[in-house]
């Protein structure tokens, strides 16, 4: 423990040099334009920039890039709240508060809010990975293909049993998400499902082209129709919003708290950040005694996903470290990157390169207070964005939705669904159902079938093999107790009812 | 309608920039704009790395004047970028490396491409398959392995590998049918994710190519039974405390009769000029002599065999017929 502390110090020694502070907020800088222009995500912003760094010493690459990552995390949540555009996956549960915040005028509140969690829960899982790094890499080893199932299976549930529609309304909406996600090849057949002959369908339907398209375009449509103007624009820029939503947050200790632990469950797993994000959300709703107002702008509903998003964002570079499989898909591309730097990650990474690892985990530290400072001096700023007319600002979202959505794969046919997607978004508003739970079979289902799959095929199809041992009994017990909750809490109160004249 | 107009106003134009291009054949041809560099993959795997190594060697030797921009193409199993460069023909700005979905994407799903579709450029290695357990197991070669797989009776023993009817599972079927064992074959994603199930136990064996595995080897997590190759890897410099790749035995010696290499080459669009597919074959020779090219090669033990012009094409047509037989007997050839 002491020898680590002595090693983190030398790790700040190493990261403070001026050359890698001024590449930490460069990267910083880069992150938040990469995370706000939806479509670019921190994935492939890191690996367009990756071969830039080959000509700087690893320490400093890996910082500037964890930089970008870091960065990128805090840059999702601005368009989330301001416009209703989640730019990454993790950041739709941040539209569900943030966004009705920014209609009531409350942007700079939401922003603040949404950065400052993030940076706790950033910090929290630094602090963990600090301290626990080879305790807990063990853990992520448990997780086969049915713990994994399991946790999507939780995932899934905690959102059927929280959601303000109908369950019914719930479960369909969901239903379709599965139906895109289905679209492309398969994982375990190897054959190209739902594609009706035509190729261009192969790629399937990426996350972001129908999250902008149900949600930023949708959302343009609706307005369209409100009479072209931004219910948030009255706001008015305060530079104190910072220290005044401060005072509020500490209220929220406990939410945050339990945020960190899922964000950092979640995140080691490596179930992702997505998961972490809704999962918190939806824990947050059942616990909190304003839990019923959730949805229509509560600062505890931004704080609880941005939170365990951050949290898992950061520990998933755990996994990556300490055992070479990457927690996300920005993981993933850093890893690359450590192989091209002839660094090899794994068991032995801690041991070899001490000065790497040490000098990364401070890093973390650093970049994300250097994120936090450079993200919270702007607040003002990006709320005031809300101010210029819907009539300027609404053609550069299209355009910049149109780019991004573009970017994704470099097709056009891309752009077409995205509108198409819009429309449906407009369609699924009038009619009241939910968009988030399309969004998340979408994002997770593919992963949730395959790990389905493969624990029958390991179990040749005994279902039993979902309770055969503690970890994934546990959470699939969870799963269906969450699934069921709104008619046990029924049942409950009615026994309590029937008990209480006696 | 406004929003008609803004969108093809401003995406337009930059979509002309990103894509459309122009053939401009010339003598001693030089590329005159920037060449794509089109992945059949995701980012993060095998074929990803060693392309954006390349474009990094490329900018840090300054090996070309247009810069190198890689494009991850990975729908449908890496069909989509394949078919991607069939329908760029004459199209000297785009290059594709491949990895073996080049011969087993077009067999299993029917899409239609094959090499042939193509312009071979170069051979520039050949990633290796290597047998690995769980170093917690009793198992010391592969034929003790392979007893107890025949010995627990057939969908026993788990073999975990990347994708379906893919690389790995074609080896898989060939060990099968040379030991006379059955295994359960589980697909996952990626290389990575297959080596930590197996430390992890939820598998029993794989096939991971060494980059993938060789972390969890060093850390003496996984144990090395045998390598799928005709002759033993190069490398002798030792990797764990007590091996190399060199003192890892071919499967043949093992008794278990399987050799299966990838290839990691590159093509390029159909019909473009002889000084075009030149200028690239140069390019990749001046890439293979720098130090980053070379220690990459060690680090993820690669077969260093570099092929061009009529031996390359003997090469990929020799080895689509191996995958067209091997993917027959296992019964993964795509229905008509």
């Amino acid at each position: 423990m002491l020898e680590d502390i002595n090693a983190l110090f030398h790790g700040f020694a190493v990261a403070l040099t001026p050359f890698n502070l001024l590449l930490m907020f460069i990267g910083v800088t880069l992150g938040v334009i990469i995370g706000v222009l939806p479509g670019l995500g921190g994935a492939n912003g890191i690996a367009i920039l990756l071969p830039l760094t080959f000509s700087m010493p690893p320490t400093s690459a890996i910082i500037m890039l964890s930089c970008i990552y870091w960065g990128a995390l805090f840059g999702g949540a601005i368009t989330s709240i301001l416009f209703n555009i989640p730019g990454e996956p993790w950041s739709v549960a941040t539209t569900f508060d943030g966004y009705p915040m920014a209609q009531q005028g409350r942007a700079g509140e939401a922003l603040t809010g949404a950065f400052t969690s993030s940076f706790i829960g950033a910090l929290f899982a630094v602090v963990m990975i600090t301290f626990l790094a080879p305790l807990v890499a063990r853990f992520a080893l448990q997780f086969g293909p049915p713990e994994f199932f399991a946790v999507y299976f939780l995932t899934f549930c905690s959102f059927i049993g929280m959601g303000k529609e109908p369950p019914f309304k719930i479960m369909a909406s969901m239903m379709l998400g599965f139906a895109l996600a289905a679209v492309g090849i398969d994982t375990v057949t190897g054959q190209l499902r739902l594609i009706f002959g035509w190729h261009e369908l192969m790629r399937g339907f990426d996350f972001l082209i129908a999250v902008i398209g149900l949600f930023g375009i949708g959302e343009i449509l609706l307005s369209m129709e409100e009479g072209l103007s931004f219910s948030g624009s009255s706001a008015k820029i305060d530079p104190k919003i910072v220290l005044e939503t401060w005072k509020k947050l500490p209220k929220y200790w406990l939410t945050s708290l339990r945020s960190c632990l899922i964000g950092c469950w979640l995140g080691i797993t490596p179930g992702g950040a997505t998961p972490a994000s809704f999962m918190s959300y939806g824990v947050a709703k059942r616990i909190s005694k304003d839990g019923a107002k959730f949805g229509s702008g509560q600062l505890e509903g931004v704080v609880a996903p941005e939170t365990a998003a951050h949290a898992a964002g950061t520990s998933a570079l755990l996994p990556m470290l300490s055992l070479g499989i990457p927690g996300s898909p920005t993981a993933a591309v850093l890893l690359g990157g450590l192989l091209i730097w002839g660094l090899q990650p794994g068991p032995l990474l801690f041991v070899e390169q001490k000065d790497f690892v040490w000098g990364l985990i401070a890093s973390m530290y650093l970049g994300n207070i250097a994120g936090l400072v450079i993200v919270l001096t702007c607040v003002p700023l990006f709320a005031a964005i809300l101010r210029v007319p819907f009539s300027i600002i609404a053609p550069i979202i299209i355009v910049i939705c149109a780019i991004g959505a573009y970017t994704v794969h470099n097709a056009m046919l891309d752009i077409w669904f995205m509108l198409l997607f819009g429309v449906a978004g407009y369609v699924f508003k009038k009619l009241a159902y939910p968009l988030a739970p399309l969004v998340l079979a979408l994002v997770l289902g593919d992963r949730a079938e395959d790990s389905f799959r493969q624990a029958m095929l390991i179990a040749q199809g005994d279902m039993r093999i979902f309770f055969s041992n503690w970890l994934v009994g546990s959470i699939m017990a969870l799963g269906l107790v969450m699934l069921f909750w709104p008619l046990v809490s029924k049942l409950l109160a009615s026994l309590r009812a029937s008990k209480a004249p006696a | 309608m406004r929003i008609q107009r803004a969108f093809s106003r401003g995406v337009m134009p930059l979509l002309a920039v990103f894509g459309l291009s122009m053939a401009a054949p010339a003598a001693a041809w030089e590329p005159a704009k920037p060449v794509e560099f089109v992945i059949p993959a995701g980012t993060g795997g095998g074929a990803d790395q060693m392309a954006r190594l390349i474009q990094g060697i490329v900018v840090k030797h300054n090996l070309m004047k247009q810069s190198l921009i890689p494009i991850n193409k990975s729908g449908g199993a890496g069909a989509e970028g394949f078919l991607d460069v069939k329908g760029s023909k004459g199209d000297p700005h785009k290059i594709i490396i491949t990895l073996s979905n080049l011969f087993t994407t077009p067999l299993a799903t029917g899409v239609p491409f094959g090499w042939k579709d193509l312009t071979p450029v170069a051979m520039l290695a050949l990633d290796q398959f290597v047998l690995w357990v769980n170093a917690e197991t009793p198992y010391k070669t592969a034929t003790e392995y392979l007893d107890a797989v025949k010995k627990a009776g057939p969908n026993k023993f788990k073999m975990g590998g990347t994708g379906s009817k893919q690389e790995d599972q074609i080896i898989t079927v060939a060990i099968e049918k040379a030991a006379g064992v059955k295994f359960t074959y589980v697909p996952f994603k990626g290389g990575g994710e297959v080596a930590t199930q197996l430390v992890g136990k939820h598998i029993d064996s794989s096939v991971n190519n060494p980059i993938e595995a060789v972390a969890q080897w060093r850390a003496g997590k996984l144990r090395a039974l045998c390598v799928f190759d005709d002759q033993r890897m190069p490398y002798k410099t030792k990797v764990t405390d007590t091996m190399s790749w060199n003192d890892i035995p071919t499967c043949k010696e093992s008794g278990v009769p399987t050799d299966y290499v990838m290839l990691r080459g590159i093509f390029m669009s159909p019909g473009v000029s002889k000084d075009q597919v030149e200028f690239y074959v140069n390019l990749f020779k001046k890439v293979r002599e720098t130090p980053e090219w070379k220690d990459f090669m060690e680090k993820g033990a690669f077969n260093q065999s570099f092929m061009t012009g009529q031996d390359y094409v003997k090469w990929v047509e020799k080895n689509e017929a191996l995958h067209r037989d091997l993917m027959k007997e296992a019964g993964f050839l795509a229905k008509p």
